[in-house]
């Protein structure tokens, strides 16, 4: 069957199979982790052996992905907006050394943060690296354009970037599949100065990098995904990507006559932009995320005929919507209605059941006795041991931090200086931190909460199971100070001990609290 | 004009909001629902909720069908007309995206995780006074169809006559569904979507 009903990430999944990867690389992150686990779960890619283990973080995702386009195949890696920032090194020198087989770099940004510290715009990375950005409104556009980015990447011999927001990465539609192509043969590049980024060579492919500007700009003037949409009226809209969608809705419903220029593929195409801007007095700027081509747009002094979310038209933070945008373009949507009072919020919470409550019944418990009571924290179900009842950690900032703050906070004088952070996180990005703990002797307890899983995104397989008392131990935590606990209420006494005779060890400490998800745990008995 | 097999599917646009709490289900009635749109020829975009909300907070699926071009993928406010809802008082917190005159389908059961859950007939009789509304005793009706975790699916069967969408079409969606999980299955939830239909507990329109 050639139609199917597929979420936007499914959609790049399959298009990506179509255009004959050889290997899928990530870490799992919301939004943008069913597009791994599509191909992981898809016969055509076993039939076709497309490699889609998870990797332990995203750089090492990325840097995998690089080492198969050297090697002349095509690659896809997928992360959430954030993970970029842990692939940024990768990703940044990528543009330098460029690529050889196809190489799709897919970002699935958060704005209103659903599932996120922030709602950073990844768009503005696709600047910084100066590679090309494709932005798709719909899941059709989603699948078509995956399929063109794999032939841009190889032509243009560039990584390409390509950014899609939650509500098309969790939406469904119906998607036309093309003809599926097959995967390109090994054949590792032979132009090996490209690759050695002494800066001899890095300097050349710079160079290389800003010459190829203006052909990227000419392929976005004549792009198929960049369309405008005529109209007669005065005021005109800009829209990208997904706002275009909510601008149409509007535009539709309310049977506005307004013309539209949609654009999806950046740099931006500026002789386009020039010819439809100049006819009119004033233009909506709409784009999902933050105000990125608006601030050029608008200039640094302000074309005044632009407006958007820099002077207030538009929100300046959070997703945009089909009212957000109908208020935009001047038209009542007479939408009154409001959440009666008698509903109350109901916030995410720890599932019953979870060993994560039991260990923080018992952290709770052990650090009663101390004046400071500061736990720190990381990214994962267990976050959410910052809410009542718990109230147990007090930060949450980047994966892997809770280990390093901590240390940074034992530095300056915090007693006692405790970290917990989950396996997955663990592996992430919090054995190097454990590692300057432990070269600088000092004193903090790092609680790694074992569930077996990387819970908060639906129970993918988390990369250092079963090997966490040997990294410990690997990297100079002294073993008598490696303590293993099974978090269960009946074991809470002895749990709480052990996390004070820890506690009060001047030195590095490592307890690591293993119970599987209860998650998991139901899904296995299933099977 | 779209057409199944020479069908003529007449001209239709359901904006449909589906409620919830993580772990009720909500997303099986739209991929049901998508199935049955899909099967018909009809367009369809199905926004939903994955990630932090899912770990028992409060879950929604905006899912539009239409025999034309769908451009947004969240339903507009004011423009739902139909709010599906597992859980009674996930049914209201949607309510901004109701049209006027549009129906509320919802359980009556509550599903209390929080401390403040408010008192269930105060709840009841606000959605009585809010919105045209349908109640459905889901727990039960499942319970009789073999199996209480199938509310979802009574709460599917009670709001078909909202859907436009034809009984036998959405029957064959199920049948689609849960054909990978046995007959057994099938034949269950067929049973919870009769039941679902045919035990509205009320009718006021």
């Amino acid at each position: 069957m050639n139609k199917q009903l597929l979420l936007g990430a499914e959609a790049i999944a399959q298009a990506a199979l179509d255009a004959g990867i050889s290997g899928v690389y990530a870490y799992p992150g919301t939004p943008s982790t069913e597009i791994t686990q599509f191909i992981q779960q898809s016969p055509q890619a076993r039939k076709a052996g497309v490699r889609s283990k998870w990797s332990a973080n995203e750089k090492t995702a990325y840097e995998a992905a690089l080492g198969m386009s050297y090697a002349g195949k095509r690659a896809l890696v997928c992360m959430k907006h954030v993970g970029l920032n842990v692939a940024a090194d990768a990703f940044m020198n990528s543009a330098i050394t460029g690529v050889h087989g196809g190489l799709v770099v897919v970002v699935a940004d958060d704005p209103s943060m659903h599932s996120s510290q922030n709602e950073q715009d990844s768009r503005v990375y696709g600047k910084f690296a100066m590679v090309p950005v494709l932005e798709p409104s719909n899941q059709q556009e989603t699948y078509d354009i995956v399929r063109y980015a794999f032939d841009l990447s190889e032509d243009g011999k560039l990584p390409v970037l390509l950014r899609i927001p939650t509500r098309l990465s969790h939406s469904r539609a119906v998607v036309e599949r093309g003809e599926a192509i097959p995967q390109n043969r090994l054949a590792p590049t032979q132009e090996k100065n490209r690759w050695i980024l002494l800066p001899v060579n890095a300097r050349k492919g710079y160079h290389r990098l800003l010459e190829q500007q203006a052909r990227l700009t000419t392929l976005s003037e004549f792009s198929r995904f960049n369309q405008a949409v005529p109209g007669t009226g005065e005021k005109a809209v800009i829209a990208f990507g997904i706002a275009y969608n909510y601008v149409m809705e509007v535009v539709r419903t309310y049977a506005l006559d307004m013309p539209v220029l949609k654009l999806s593929q950046y740099p931006l195409p500026e002789k386009k932009i020039g010819e439809f801007a100049e006819k009119y007095g004033e233009i909506l700027v709409a784009e999902e995320g933050y105000p990125v081509y608006e601030e050029l747009l608008k200039g640094f002094f302000g074309n005044r005929r632009f407006r958007g979310r820099l002077d207030g038209t538009l929100p300046r933070t959070g997703e945009l919507s089909p009212n957000i945008l109908a208020k935009a373009l001047g038209v009542d949507t007479n939408s009154e209605q409001t959440v009666p009072s008698i509903v109350a919020p109901r916030p995410p919470m720890l599932c019953q059941g979870c060993s994560h409550r039991d260990l923080f019944d018992a952290v709770v418990q052990a650090m009663v006795s101390y004046p400071q009571r500061h736990v720190f924290g990381d990214i994962g179900c267990y976050t959410l041991g910052a809410l009542s009842p718990y109230n147990a950690i007090s930060t949450c900032v980047d994966m892997g931090a809770s280990i390093t703050m901590a240390k940074g906070a034992a530095d300056a004088g915090l007693f006692p200086a405790v970290a917990v952070i989950g396996d997955s996180t663990f592996t992430h990005s919090g054995i190097t931190g454990l590692l300057d703990a432990v070269n600088d002797k000092s004193a903090v307890t790092v609680i790694i909460s074992d569930n077996g899983t990387t819970a908060m995104t639906g129970g993918q397989d988390s990369s250092g199971s079963g090997k966490y008392y040997a990294i410990c131990k690997g990297i100079g935590v002294e073993e008598n100070h490696i303590r293993e606990i099974v978090p269960l209420r009946k074991n809470f006494e002895e749990n709480v001990k052990v996390m004070k005779e820890e506690f009060e060890y001047e030195g590095v400490s490592v307890i690591i609290s293993q119970r599987e998800c209860v998650q998991t745990a139901v899904k296995s008995r299933k099977k | 004009m779209c057409t199944n097999g020479g069908k003529k599917q007449k001209k239709m646009n359901k904006n449909i909001i589906i409620s919830g709490v993580g772990g009720q289900g909500i997303l099986t009635v739209a991929s049901i629902i998508d199935l049955a749109a899909m099967n018909l020829g009809l367009n369809v975009k199905q926004a939903e909720v994955h990630g932090m909300s899912q770990r028992g907070g409060a879950v929604e699926s905006h899912l539009r069908v239409s025999s034309g071009e769908i451009f947004s993928d969240l339903i507009p406010k004011g423009r739902a007309d139909l709010i599906l809802s597992v859980e009674p008082m996930e049914s209201l917190r949607y309510l901004p995206f109701l049209s006027p005159e549009g129906v509320i389908v919802t359980a009556t059961e509550p599903f209390v995780n929080i401390d403040n859950y408010p008192d269930r007939e105060k709840l009841l009789k606000t959605i009585a006074t809010t919105a045209n509304h349908v109640f459905v005793d889901a727990g039960s009706l499942a319970k009789e169809a073999g199996s209480a975790k199938s509310y979802n699916v009574v709460m599917l069967g009670a709001a078909t006559p909202y859907l436009e969408i034809a009984t036998e079409e959405l029957e064959k969606a199920i049948e689609m569904f849960f054909d990978r999980k046995g007959k057994e299955m099938v034949d269950l939830n067929i049973r919870a979507f009769r039941l679902g239909w045919a035990n509205r507990l009320n009718e006021q329109q």
